[in-house]
């Protein structure tokens, strides 16, 4: 599943270009199995374009990019097999139940149908919504509908899950609560690639990148980085690269 | 193939849970069809007719009974003045007056020819150009059978459809018309909309990121459309048949494989405008400007072709609905086979086939 240096994502020049607009600017990182790997920068600064490339959702002008094994270019289908994907914007149908959610995603995904009841009863059990299985969506709790949906971007075991700022608009508390769940997924052997612009929840990762226009600007443990930016949070480490 | 079904029921279930989409699937060509059937309609009845026979003879009484046992006229009054036309106008009461000059019969006898004049209330223009075709009709009719020879001194103008629709029945040009708009209407609109939702929604990305290629999502949007269109111009001709007695004289297997091939072509055009629109609003607008006005004006459904401007005229022949209410026609009202509609249904053909390859041509795109 890992690509020949035990990394399960290995990016090398990296270029993506819109016209003449420069979004990726020449991106060489790698990600380590198992491991939380932040991917921050400001609005605008090209992370959830370099993030799309990845998941396949779109195509690179140029560079060598492996995920989980496979090359970009030419297995993006197997490439989509092993990873999951959450998106900023809502990832489940408001007009479904959590349960029909859950069995949607499983079925595209592939799982067989015993294997989805035993897990779905686990999932449901573990999250505490066993109750509410059969309510839809849109009358549920955001908290829980962004806990849900991370869950179900890993129910099929992905190796690599994507996350593009999972806990926008979400409480503190819950934050936490996610951020535990994202945890946890690790110690079941998913890496985790997620895009954030809270500072504080890069103190989360295992390795931080930082991306300032379209470029990676910095790259180490969050403790790594705040020692070689002399700096006492990652909040102060950005704002010294921002505006460099 | 479980992965498809899976994501097919699904959009069943947005669908089914959605009341505002049920009613404009199956709400909408209900009450298009009963309003379109009842109400716009060209056919005329009870029409009031005053009579001012200042002949009083044979012929003209027998034509005035011709006049109101046609089923589409009644009496208003019959005048011995002149001023009485204008006084019964004034109160509303009749709609036309017919007029037959003195001496009517003898006139007829003598010089072949004899003349009734036609006074009608023009305020409302359409109606009263009806009533008078109408009236034009029942006496031209009248006349031929009593002699062949007699000329008659107006012009007749009888509207070519009649010759299907001898019952007059406006109904009947109502069906093939409707059914192109319905089709058209939740095939291409709905699937438009439900794709652009799943585009807002942020829910595209989603799917495009699984592991289902991006033609299965497409053709699992569609399905669930094909079926209820499908649903829908059974649903129509069904409504034609039981209520307005609109017959189905050639084969209805080549009418619903018509069909098939249309709501196919909708479909597609509802992929295509999916493809721009980034919001449901922009994909309704899209889909009602783009479509559904062409549809109506420009079809032949309502307004003839052959009375438009050459430059629109042009226009009609990239309109699939026109194709579309020639063949529906032709197989309903004429019985004819795809002898002589296999013309219109290649046009259709090619129409579906360019529509379907710009549709995942700009699909494509829209993924780079």
């Amino acid at each position: 599943m890992t690509g020949a240096n035990g990394h399960i994502i290995e990016v090398k020049d990296l270029v993506k270009k819109f016209g003449s607009f420069v979004a990726n600017d020449r991106l060489t990182f790698h990600v380590e199995k198992g491991e939380i790997f932040g991917f921050l920068g400001a609005n605008g600064a090209g992370k959830t374009t370099a993030m799309r490339i990845l998941c396949g959702l779109s195509y690179p002008s140029s560079g060598d990019i492996m995920v989980a094994g496979h090359d970009v270019y030419n297995e993006r289908e197997k490439i989509k097999r092993k990873i999951g994907y959450m998106s900023q914007k809502f990832s489940l149908y408001d007009d479904l139940s959590v349960s029909e959610n859950i069995r949607l995603y499983a079925g595209i995904y592939g799982l067989g149908r015993k294997q989805i009841a035993s897990r779905e009863d686990q999932l449901l059990e573990r999250l505490g919504l066993t109750n509410i299985r059969k309510r839809l969506i849109r009358e549920i709790p955001l908290g829980w509908k962004q806990k849900l949906a991370f869950s179900v971007a890993i129910f099929h075991k992905p190796a690599i899950v994507f996350l593009d700022e999972p806990t926008g608009g979400v409480d503190p508390i819950t934050r936490r609560q996610f951020w535990e769940m994202i945890h946890d997924a690790t110690l079941e052997g998913i890496t985790v690639f997620v895009t954030t612009h809270y500072m504080d929840e890069a103190e989360y990762c295992d390795r931080v990148s930082i991306m300032v226009e379209g470029r990676i600007e910095a790259l180490d443990t969050p403790a790594g980085l705040k020692q070689s930016y002399e700096s006492k949070n990652m909040n102060e480490v950005f704002l010294k690269l921002a505006r460099t | 193939m479980n992965r498809f079904f899976g994501f097919v029921k699904k959009e069943f279930q947005h669908i089914f849970r959605d009341k505002r989409t049920l009613l404009i699937l199956f709400g909408l060509p209900i009450v298009m069809i009963v309003l379109f059937g009842y109400v716009v309609t060209t056919e005329i009845s009870d029409v009031e007719v005053g009579i001012w026979d200042r002949s009083m003879d044979q012929t003209s009484i027998q034509a005035t009974q011709k006049i109101f046992s046609s089923g589409y006229f009644v009496p208003a009054g019959y005048l011995e003045r002149e001023e009485e036309i204008g006084e019964l106008f004034h109160s509303g009461n009749a709609k036309v007056v017919v007029v037959f000059e003195a001496g009517f019969e003898k006139n007829l006898k003598r010089d072949n020819r004899a003349s009734i004049r036609l006074i009608t209330d023009a305020s409302d223009a359409n109606s009263a150009q009806l009533a008078q075709t109408y009236l034009q009709g029942v006496l031209m009719s009248y006349f031929q059978s009593i002699n062949q020879d007699v000329r008659l001194p107006w012009t007749v103008n009888v509207e070519s459809r009649m010759y299907y629709n001898e019952e007059l029945k406006g109904v009947y040009m109502f069906v093939p018309g409707l059914m192109a708009l319905i089709l058209m209407l939740i095939s291409a609109l709905m699937t438009s909309v439900t794709i652009t939702r799943e585009k807002e929604f942020g829910t595209m990305e989603l799917l495009l990121a699984s592991p289902l290629k991006p033609r299965e999502i497409i053709l699992g949007k569609v399905t669930p459309y094909v079926f209820l269109s499908f649903v829908n111009a059974l649903t129509i001709i069904l409504l034609g048949f039981l209520v307005f007695k609109v017959p189905v004289v050639g084969s209805i297997w080549l009418l619903l494989l018509v069909c098939m091939l249309y709501i196919t072509l909708a479909l597609s055009l509802g992929v295509l405008i999916s493809t721009s629109a980034k919001t449901q609003q922009v994909a309704m607008f899209m889909s009602l400007l783009g479509l559904m006005l062409p549809t109506i004006l420009l079809s032949g459904f309502i307004f003839p072709i052959d009375n438009m401007p050459r430059i629109l005229q042009w226009l009609t022949h990239i309109m699939p609905p026109r194709w579309f209410i020639v063949i529906v026609k032709n197989i309903m009202l004429k019985g004819t086979g795809l002898a002589h509609i296999w013309k219109e249904s290649l046009i259709l053909l090619g129409m579906t086939l360019f529509f379907i390859l710009a549709a995942v041509k700009r699909f494509n795109i829209r993924l780079k």
